[in-house]
């Protein structure tokens, strides 16, 4: 009785919303099946995914959504099987190279055709480059999020710190911190990928974006002068003591209990990290965000911002149904609601979309429309192949470990990079 | 009344087609031939298909490009590869340590006191529980700040040691944690075994005065010998199928550190990074080649025995 009751007032309710909205193409008669593949499993995103189901199912009432969340980690392997075996309608994935093998392989359809539309082009305009491969679109984002430096504000100001500018200011910090008997920045190393995010931002404050660009494109050797300057410079932190004890027994999640009880002053993270902070009891007046400083005052300052996608499988059998909601996903009204500070807590990838009143997400906001003009990188593991990432993210681990043994790791970077790239 | 019968039986059996005739013959491959048909299928087939693979370079999605033997070249020059190696020799001999120690716990635990299945249980328990379990009770136990190790440790003014983020422990470390689970295993196997054990010989052996170590040398041990094979077996193929401890407790690091050849494969083949089968097959069959030297060993002692026992 509830569902009916709920079902026929929301096809009423859709009917007027799409009728006035943005949608007013996306409303045509959908019928059939949409199975949706997702990798939401954490409890917010959950039910952020279920939400939106639900809501486009109100809008499509002839539509069967059926949606299967598979967990975030096991996703990442399942994917490959079931986008040739068993394809659903719509799966999430990650943007830039991290489509690549599917894209190269054919098992993503290409929907440049949505893209041409004003409504996804002009909108969404700071992420197409990133759904772009070979010249054609791929997929949508969803959310993107910035990765910075969230750092104890209270302990800051008991030392008197300020937040720093430039790299001599950082290190300045640092080494107070360091004297103070803490350590400056926490770290879990255990999956490797954290270090990854070290990795980009020195090397974009060094050597710029677009180096970094061509590095993760394969196009620089690894034994390059400007990249033994980028370690350089992250050996410099290292040898003050900057790094947590041990970080190669913890991953990420792990590493958190060092910032919130005090021992390690900041994080380099992306947003995703606010929340377990937050539930960890620092609040917005113990915790604080700052841009990555300045290395190289002569390049511009460049970002990390991941951004998370809907694709649609080529061999997908409702791809008419998969469209629309995929114009649904990145619909402003939308994208303002799944990315509020009650639901995702990330930035909403639409220009029309209004971002949450978050403190953190005001400033990566902020930082990323007018502090970013080097450009937007992904992320390591999303800008470089997977091959590569993963022989990468390796060797930075035993760099931050042994440092000593940079020329051979170098080498064998070198070495992947000649057989991944061909 | 009887006979009639009987020659009933005869008359339609030679009137029965082919196979009744043959029953007794086909029959017994009737009953196997769902186990072989699936053996075939799921393992022997495998296998071949492997070495097929390992000679092509194959994203598993796209078309696969023949290469012929360029993966083995790459291997054999590529040091992820002998660090595996070399951790998998190291789990092969450090595991075995679960027999003796499987063998005292079961002479310790192999007497009448009250409750004393209680503690035999007890012991058996690290079986029962998951590997995963295991493995995420040794990490916290080796915690660096937090782990019940360093704080022991620390009461002594020791430590603290990062066991699973340091390359030169993080082997023994996870083996550590292995051998708890498997010395469960061979005690209850010993346990078994020991009460087969003929009292009559024990009698024999201590009117001759033999006592404590040559007692065990010489007429406990020598009886527990079928105990001891299966002991051997089990522990070997568990060295080298570690893979759940080695995910669950340091994902291969720090820095492929404590990698062994099975995690390595799924590694570059099967996991988020992997995409590289015809590599992973070729580790797959190099690692296939060292089972089958103990696979051979194996079988061949077991015909011996059989032929022995005949």
């Amino acid at each position: 009785m509830h569902s009916i009751l709920k079902a026929s007032f929301a096809a009423l309710a859709a009917s007027a919303i799409v009728a006035g909205s943005a949608l007013a193409d996306g409303h045509a008669k959908l019928s059939g099946d949409l199975k949706i593949f997702s990798d939401m499993s954490n409890p917010a995103p959950r039910a952020v995914m279920e939400g939106m189901v639900e809501r486009f199912g109100e809008m499509h009432p002839d539509l069967n959504i059926e949606l299967t969340v598979i967990d975030r980690e096991a996703y990442k392997t399942q994917i490959r099987n079931f986008l040739t075996a068993n394809p659903p309608d719509v799966a999430n994935w990650y943007a830039a190279n991290r489509m690549l093998p599917y894209v190269e392989a054919g098992l993503f359809e290409d929907i440049s055709d949505l893209w041409e539309d004003p409504e996804i082009s002009e909108n969404l305009a700071s992420t197409k480059g990133a759904m772009t491969l070979d010249g054609k679109q791929w997929g949508v984002p969803y959310t993107y999020y910035q990765w910075g430096v969230y750092y104890r504000k209270d302990i800051y100001e008991e030392l008197g710190l300020e937040e720093p500018t430039d790299w001599a200011s950082f290190k300045a910090n640092c080494q107070a911190m360091v004297d103070s008997g803490r350590k400056c920045f926490t770290i879990g190393s255990k999956n490797q990928w954290p270090t990854a995010g070290w990795f980009d931002y020195l090397n974009m404050r060094t050597n710029g974006y677009d180096f970094h660009a061509q590095l993760t494109n394969g196009e620089i050797e690894w034994t390059d002068e400007r990249v033994l300057a980028t370690f350089a410079n992250w050996r410099e932190l290292i040898d003050m003591g900057a790094f947590i004890d041990n970080h190669t027994a913890y991953s990420w999640q792990e590493s958190l209990p060092f910032i919130v009880d005090g021992s390690a002053g900041a994080i380099l993270k992306g947003n995703f990290a606010v929340a377990p902070l937050r539930d960890g009891g620092l609040d917005d007046d113990k915790l604080d965000f700052h841009q990555f400083p300045a290395i190289n005052a002569d390049v511009e300052l460049a970002e990390d911002a991941p951004t998370d996608t809907f694709h649609i499988p080529a061999n997908a059998a409702n791809k008419d149904a998969a469209r629309a909601f995929l114009k649904f996903v990145v619909s402003a009204d939308n994208q303002t609601l799944i990315n509020n500070g009650d639901n995702l807590g990330q930035l909403p990838v639409n220009a029309s979309s209004s971002v949450d009143d978050d403190k953190f997400l005001q400033e990566g906001f902020e930082m990323l429309s007018s502090n970013s003009p080097g450009g937007v990188a992904q992320f390591f593991d999303r800008d470089a192949p997977a091959e590569m990432a993963k022989v990468a993210m390796e060797g930075f681990q035993e760099f931050m470990v042994k440092p000593d043994n940079l020329d051979r790791i170098l080498g064998r970077l070198e070495k992947a990079r000649g057989r991944i790239y061909k | 009344m009887a006979e009639t019968t009987l020659s009933d039986v005869r008359a339609s059996t030679a009137g029965r087609g082919w196979f009744r005739r043959n029953e007794i013959a086909i029959t017994p491959w009737l009953f196997l031939a769902p186990g072989v048909l699936f053996f075939a299928f799921y393992v022997i087939f495998p296998i071949f298909q492997s070495f097929n693979i390992s000679l092509y370079q194959w994203d598993g999605l796209g078309e696969a490009e023949y290469i012929g033997l360029e993966n083995y070249g790459e291997l054999f020059d590529d040091d992820a590869f002998y660090i595996s190696l070399r951790n998998n020799l190291i789990w092969l001999v450090l595991y075995l340590l679960a027999i003796p120690a499987g063998l005292f716990i079961a002479l310790f635990l192999n007497q009448t006191v009250t409750g004393i299945r209680l503690y035999k249980s007890l012991f058996f328990f690290p079986f029962v529980i998951s590997q995963i379990v295991v493995g995420l009770v040794f990490t916290w136990f080796y915690d660096p700040t937090f782990g019940l190790l360093n704080q022991f440790l620390g009461v002594f003014g020791l430590g603290p040691v990062n066991i699973l983020g340091d390359e030169r422990y993080v082997t023994y470390g996870i083996i550590l944690a292995g051998l708890w689970p498997q010395t469960a295993y061979c005690m209850i196997l010993y346990l078994t075994g020991l009460n087969a054990v003929d009292p009559e010989q024990i009698e024999a052996a201590r009117l001759d005065g033999a006592k404590g170590r040559k007692m065990l040398w010489y007429i406990i041990i020598p009886q527990l010998k079928p105990a001891t094979f299966i002991a051997f077996v089990v522990t070997i193929i568990g060295a080298l199928r570690s893979f759940d401890l080695i995910s669950i407790m340091t994902a291969g690091g720090p820095f492929g550190e404590s990698r062994v050849l099975s995690f390595y494969m799924f590694e570059v083949a099967l996991s988020e990074y992997g995409f590289r089968m015809g590599y992973g097959a070729a580790i797959a069959v190099i690692l296939f080649l060292i089972m089958l030297c103990f696979i051979a060993y194996f079988l061949w002692s077991m015909y011996q025995e059989d032929k022995g026992g005949r």
